[in-house]
């Protein structure tokens, strides 16, 4: 099968929340183009981390729909067609409830690979991709720094090579260095593989350096207005 | 009323099966009435676990060394890190130390309202109130919640609203000192300036406060002073624009240089593991201006306005 062509990971229209009668989103349109970073900025309760998981096909919306590359999602969660699964990573704030304790790091990094069928021999290439030490990976994720553990959990999306990222509040628990360390891996990332990306994020100023663009959302989380940033 | 709380010499060490983690070393530093601290340092770096010493909240296989001694001019002085259990919980903390919990909508009790929990904590604290619903809406007025957000329970507030909660609790005892753990993670910009000007008015107050974080803006607007902490150590103590702007120590340095408003690159290298900390200078591996004197653990000098725990400072 060729390589698709990336022409960017689309919502429209979407309606979506916990509630019909209350949608946290409504009809809102975004797109995260491929090779370009997309800021999504907006109060908590605006819907952020809802749209990302939307995005991620983790939830599914009341109606509108995804686009991926042009083809419409057919499903979310478990329903999602294995082909359009593996191609979207998602990284989320808290490394510490996205890794099973009692798997160690280099398990929890070769878990896709597992799961997909790959080869699982890539651990020490995923890890020294994001500049984990060797000796890390045998220990398990209460035995390393949150900093550390956001590392592995970069690794692990980044093990299916996937054309889409969506990092939602990433840099939440980290310091200033490792967050400058994460966002520069992705960028690196990024730029070998034209993957897009969609940074959610409360802090105007990492999103004015790491995004091409910010889309804000509205506090009463219904509107999606597009804000440029005009930073680069 | 508490009139200093002296931190000297404080080691926290946990026994692990086949390993030992260092997680403080030496620490020693002064928190005086209307004075902010802050303390920032990457996560891991033992700063929570500082804050756990001085409240005896560590876990059985810690064994500490060093003095945390409290004076107070009501009563003789008490060392916080001798003292037993039953002190502690009767006489320092919520009292005369409030700690606002790091992730704090998992220290709320699930299955209580705000406003049970709160009121349960002014009734402990003054018994003899005779209105505990009132004051109870008077200290969540001070942390920036309206008397109807108590009434939800914690799966139903938001990550700043339940923060908002850890405050208003942390400050019905009217404690002298209030020990913040990463009260600003995830909270939206206005939020955190709530926060912060909540902390310069308990500071303008005659309260201390120690603020736990790794939000280095934060820090510098909130804090007289900013401690730098590094793999357990002080490497650098100094007025907020000092170490931010001049720093000494090549980590901070390198901390600063990080910002994404700044340079926004990274320090090289991975923080040290405590169990298996280099000899001498634990920066040292991550250096580029090491010395053949950095095999020594360089001394953070004590009483100077700007001090760097370093050989070849900046």
């Amino acid at each position: 099968m060729p390589p698709p062509v990336l022409t960017g990971l689309r919502a429209e229209a979407v309606v979506a929340g916990y509630d019909p009668r209350r949608p946290v989103l409504d009809r809102v349109d975004l797109t995260v183009h491929a090779g370009r970073t997309t800021g999504l900025a907006g109060p908590s309760g605006s819907g952020k981390s809802t749209l990302a998981r939307v995005l991620a096909l983790l939830h599914k919306p009341f109606s509108g729909t995804v686009h991926l590359d042009d083809e419409p999602v057919t499903g979310y969660r478990h329903r999602t067609p294995h082909a359009q699964r593996v191609r979207i990573g998602v990284l989320f704030q808290q490394p510490r409830l996205s890794v099973d304790p009692r798997m160690t790091l280099r398990a929890a990094i070769t878990e896709p690979l597992l799961a997909t069928g790959a080869p699982t021999d890539r651990a020490d290439e995923l890890a020294d991709l994001v500049m984990l030490t060797p000796d890390l990976l045998s220990r398990r994720a209460h035995e390393v720094s949150d900093g550390q553990l956001q590392r592995a959990c970069l690794a692990r999306t980044l093990a299916l090579d996937p054309d889409y990222l969506i990092c939602d509040e990433m840099t939440t628990m980290l310091d200033a260095s490792t967050t400058a360390a994460l966002v520069g891996l992705i960028r690196d990332y990024q730029g070998r593989t034209g993957a897009g990306v969609l940074a959610i994020s409360h802090d105007a100023v990492l999103l004015n350096r790491w995004a091409d663009r910010t889309v804000d959302l509205s506090p009463d989380g219904v509107l999606a207005q597009r804000v440029s940033s005009d930073v680069r | 009323m508490v009139t200093e709380l002296a931190v000297d010499h404080v080691s926290v060490r946990f026994a692990l099966p086949g390993a030992t983690v260092a997680a403080v070393a030496d620490v020693s530093l002064r928190l005086r009435p209307g004075q902010c601290l802050a303390l920032v340092g990457e996560s891991g770096c033992g700063k929570t676990v500082l804050a756990g010493a001085l409240l005896g909240f560590l876990p059985g296989n810690a064994q500490v060394s060093g003095s945390a001694v409290l004076s107070d001019e009501d009563g003789p002085p008490l060392d916080l890190l001798a003292a037993t259990d039953r002190q502690l919980a009767t006489t320092v903390r919520g009292r005369r130390i409030g700690l606002v919990p790091q992730s704090p909508a998992s220290h709320l009790t699930p299955v209580r309202t705000a406003r049970a929990q709160l009121e349960e904590a002014v009734r402990a604290h003054h018994p003899d109130e005779p209105d505990p619903r009132g004051r109870a809406n008077g200290v969540a007025a001070r942390a920036g919640l309206a008397p109807e957000d108590l009434d939800h329970y914690p799966h139903e507030l938001s990550g700043g609203m339940a923060q908002r909660v850890a405050t208003a609790l942390a400050l019905v005892g009217d404690p002298w000192l209030i020990i913040a753990d990463e009260p600003t993670t995830g909270l939206d910009h206005h939020l955190v300036e709530g926060l912060l000007e909540e902390f310069r008015r308990l500071v303008a107050d005659g309260h201390a406060v120690l603020l736990i974080t790794h939000d280095l803006a934060a820090a510098q607007r909130v804090a007289d002073r900013i401690a730098v902490m590094y793999a357990g150590r002080l490497i650098e103590v100094g007025p907020p624009h000092t170490v931010l702007d001049a720093p000494g120590h090549p980590y901070t340095r390198g901390l600063g240089d990080a910002l994404p408003d700044r340079a926004f690159t990274p320090v090289p290298g991975m923080p040290p593991l405590l169990t298996d900390l280099p000899p001498g200078c634990s920066f040292a591996p991550r250096c580029d201006r090491v010395v053949p004197e950095c095999a020594e653990v360089p001394a953070l000098p004590l009483d100077t306005e700007h001090a760097v725990a370093c050989h070849r400072p900046c």
